[in-house]
């Protein structure tokens, strides 16, 4: 049985320009019927078909779970990632069919908690829209601290606010704010479980910081999905299917093997939630590991690779696809 | 294979925390004493001591003050520490480190306590000491019975004779003992020491 | 047309039996002579007529009896219906899908109407008709899970998803196959399954958890898993086996084909949308060795199944004591002849 295989036909009812980096989308059944209701912290995978090349890319929900009439993301355009935000911002209009994904959550609350402390970073904001709107609903405990630039792409913090009032505190950069966090850390409750969202040198530091004041690793969420990055052009042999592949510059390896008709299971895309790991049966290169899945000795042994996020380099490699 | 549902011990270390909780009954004192060997010198200032000597550990008092620890407690019973236990849980914040060292009832009941106030049970750091004697809850009529050392053993609630299986429940803090002769009353198995 | 819901028993006089037509549509689960565990886990889509895979709830000719026999079991120990508190929003999950699955397949008898949060339950057969608030446990009479599973037939764990695995914190386990909710509730994948034999070292748990944790709403899988009981008590819980265990030595040639029951289970997995938990419904279905012998393939089937099953297996299962006799009286059922693959009856 094959996971990351459901798909919802869907229209893209409204494009919202947020800040000048950030665009909201918001999605609905063509026959306005609601939408598979889900937990706050899921993404949804959207189905990109860009001059015959299909991105499928995730994206967190940020609408309320409490409400599945539409579902709304919200993508930041990257001007040198690999175009899936750049199609997003320029070629996504109001009216146009889409196909997206079932809601997959791999950033869940662990509704146990005493209490939710939520850290974000920029656009790393989206999923914990959808977990406080959740949280409110259930007259759950929780707290969100959001740094950002500037109030110009403070996004949603204006909204959250509104929502949410002392549980919100904002911090930005050009303010010289910063968020105080083994301060923050050490106040909290028994019981709290901390919850990280944003770019990777901030998780990184958020789960530093935590587990040098003493926070066991159960207690620390973080989602942390890379994207694929651009690199050169490789060959791969597929040797379950006798099939040689190229992928290309803009193309993740998990994209071409789905090109050449292939169907590996997925649910994240991202690195993170282990469905596509692959059998590597020879190679003569260097593998270029993105991903968080593997462990460091598997990324050395050269035996396995994770093509959503991973790429190689080098004469020959041979997949057990 | 080992069994997948018994908690595993380690051997005390120390963790790194903002304060540290450390727990011990009996010959668990001995597993803190070992502990104070590999800790930092101002480990012990951030750190309470509760120790229940039971019958054979007031030995190991002086040598528990001799650390001098932010705060030392010691009781008459497991019992008779858990609402002091319960009150510290409750206060506390994040970073609070626990360590438990000693018999399996205590590990067991502390563990427990210390879930239900939000500690991650793997984050707790535990070491088994002394007597191997087992809690264990009567599945038919829910009683546990304490320090159990033979198997089968009766119910010291509703006695029926129980098979203490190696089947573990944290929430118990128990094993469970099944009727060994449901299908024939009539059949006594001998009974045998088997938790020393 | 309807489903003609039976009054019997299942226990004291052990009034229950299947009609006919109940016994075609049993879920045989042995696809070939032999059993030896595997993961053997399969989409769990409805559709097939006439088999209790046609709908994603089977409701069948017992359901009235069954769910009053679960009232029976509550009312004598009420541990055997908990949850743990941060499994409340995993217990109106499964009662959405409950009331929202039984009413789609089965209008005749189930009938839900939403507005808003504002829900109007009816269930016929039960003689229920409540008017509830979605979300709000003080408009029900129990807690959300309670409610809607003293209306449902089988047993249901509530399965929480964390730090890489699968916690059993809430459920309802009236009919179970020897196994304690109040005892392994608050236990993960593996402490939970610690006590079952062969399967660790195959490898089978760590396998079926990775598949269960990826798993998708909307996309529900089943597998099968079978034991045998005498006499059709449904609640052979370890609780009561101090009062049902003498029953094993109660088997004798002339009894078998009446007191020696196959008791299948179809277990099910939903990944619930509110909570990301996994709900874990547990469908037993018993039918008695003279109904299982009118089809001469499942007979000769079985008989060999049992002869055959590893030892250990039959000490995990229970079967020790009365096995050689029911394999003797199956036996004379079994002409030697080939079986067909697959599981159907012929």
């Amino acid at each position: 049985m094959k996971a990351g295989s459901n798909r919802i036909e869907a229209v893209v009812t409204d494009v919202v320009a947020v800040n000048e980096l950030v665009k909201r989308f918001h999605f609905e059944r063509p026959d306005g019927g609601i939408l598979p209701t889900f937990s706050g912290g899921a993404h949804i995978v959207v189905e990109m078909r860009d001059d015959g090349r299909t991105r499928l890319n995730p994206y967190s929900l940020m609408s309320s779970p409490l409400d599945t009439r539409d579902y709304t993301i919200s993508v930041r355009r990257d001007d040198v990632g690999r175009g899936g935000s750049l199609f997003m911002h320029s070629r996504v209009k109001p009216g146009q069919s889409m196909v997206i994904s079932n809601p997959v959550n791999l950033f869940s609350l662990d509704l146990r908690a005493k209490k939710h402390l939520m850290i974000a970073g920029g656009i790393g904001i989206t999923p914990f829209v959808a977990q406080t709107s959740q949280l409110a609903g259930e007259g759950g405990n929780f707290e969100l601290h959001y740094s950002c630039r500037s109030d110009a792409l403070a996004t949603y913090a204006d909204v959250l606010k509104q929502r949410h009032g002392r549980r919100i505190h904002v911090y930005r950069d050009d303010h010289d704010e910063k968020l105080d966090l083994p301060r923050l850390l050490a106040g909290q409750p028994l019981g709290t479980h901390l919850y990280v969202c944003g770019p990777a040198g901030m998780i990184t530091w958020v789960r530093n910081t935590a587990a040098a004041a003493g926070w066991p690793a159960e207690t620390v969420h973080y989602e942390h999905f890379a994207a694929p990055q651009p690199g050169k052009p490789f060959d791969v042999t597929l040797a379950v299917s006798g099939i040689g592949i190229r992928v290309g510059e803009h193309e993740s390896l998990l994209e071409a093997i789905e090109a050449a008709g292939l169907d590996p299971p997925y649910l994240c895309r991202g690195g993170v939630c282990g469905q596509c790991e692959t059998n590597v049966i020879s190679s003569d290169g260097k593998f270029l590991h993105n991903d968080h899945w593997l462990s460091e000795e598997e990324h050395r042994s050269g035996c396995k690779i994770m093509p959503c996020v991973s790429r190689f380099e080098g004469k020959s490699l041979v997949l057990e696809r | 294979m080992a069994m997948l549902s018994r908690p595993v011990y380690g051997i005390l270390s120390p963790q790194t925390g903002k304060n540290h909780l450390l727990i011990a009954d009996a010959e668990g004192a001995a597993a803190i004493l070992d502990l104070a060997k590999k800790t930092s010198p101002d480990f012990f200032a951030a750190a309470e001591v509760m120790f229940v000597p039971g019958p054979d550990g007031g030995k190991y008092v002086e040598a528990l003050k001799a650390l001098v620890p932010g705060r030392l407690y010691e009781g008459p019973s497991i019992a008779a520490a858990m609402p002091r236990l319960r009150q510290i849980f409750g206060a506390a914040h994040m970073g609070l480190r626990l360590y438990v060292a000693g018999t399996e009832s205590l590990i067991g009941q502390v563990v427990q306590a210390a879930s239900e106030a939000g500690i991650e049970h793997a984050s707790i750091q535990t070491e088994h000491r002394g007597s191997w004697a087992r809690r264990v809850q009567c599945v038919h009529c829910k009683g546990i019975t304490e320090n159990v050392t033979t198997q089968p053993v009766k119910c010291s609630h509703c006695g029926l004779l129980l098979l203490v299986r190696d089947h573990y429940s944290r929430r118990y803090a128990a094993f469970q003992g099944v009727c060994i002769n449901a299908e024939d009353p009539s059949e006594i198995p001998p009974t045998e020491e088997m938790f020393r | 047309m309807g489903i003609n819901f039976k009054k019997e028993t299942f226990r004291d006089d052990y009034s229950f039996k299947n009609s006919p037509e109940q016994v075609r549509r049993f879920p045989f689960p042995f696809h070939e002579d032999g059993y030896m565990y595997s993961v053997n886990i399969e989409p769990h889509v409805g559709g097939r007529t006439g088999t209790v895979f046609e709908h994603l709830f089977d409701v069948d000719e017992h359901y009235v009896s069954e769910m009053q026999d679960r009232a029976m079991v509550l009312a004598e120990d009420p541990l055997r219906c908990q949850s743990l508190p941060h499994m409340t929003l995993a217990g109106w999950d499964t009662l959405e899908l409950l009331m929202t699955e039984k009413a789609k397949s089965y209008p005749e008898h189930f009938s839900l109407t939403r507005d808003g949060d504002k829900w109007h339950w009816i269930n016929r057969p039960l003689g229920i008709d409540d008017h509830f608030t979605f979300g709000d446990t003080s408009t029900l009479p129990y807690g959300p899970l309670e409610y809607i599973t003293r209306q449902s037939q089988g047993d249901f764990a509530v399965l929480d998803q964390r730090d890489n695995n699968l916690w059993m914190d809430a459920g309802i386990v009236t009919t179970q196959a020897d196994w304690s909710l109040d005892f392994d509730i608050g236990m993960n994948f593996f402490e939970w399954h610690a006590p079952v034999p062969l399967a660790h070292e195959l490898g089978i748990f760590t396998r079926a958890l990775k598949f269960l944790m990826a798993m998708q709403q909307g996309q529900p899988a089943r597998r099968l898993n079978w034991t045998m009981t005498i006499n059709p008590r449904l609640d052979t819980s370890p609780e009561n086996f101090h009062k049902w265990g003498t029953d094993r030595a109660t088997v004798t040639p002339e009894n078998v084909g009446q007191k020696v029951h196959l008791r299948v289970e179809v277990q099910m997995f939903f990944r619930l949308p509110r909570s990301n938990a996994l709900l874990f419904p547990i469908r037993c279905y018993l039918i008695k060795m003279d109904e299982l012998v009118s089809s001469a393939k499942w007979g000769r089937r079985f008989h060999r199944v049992l002869r055959d099953l590893p030892d250990e297996l039959a000490e995990y299962k229970g079967l020790v004591r009365y096995r050689p006799t029911v394999v003797e009286w199956l036996s004379k059922r079994d002409d030697g002849k080939p079986t067909s693959s697959g599981y159907g009856p012929d």
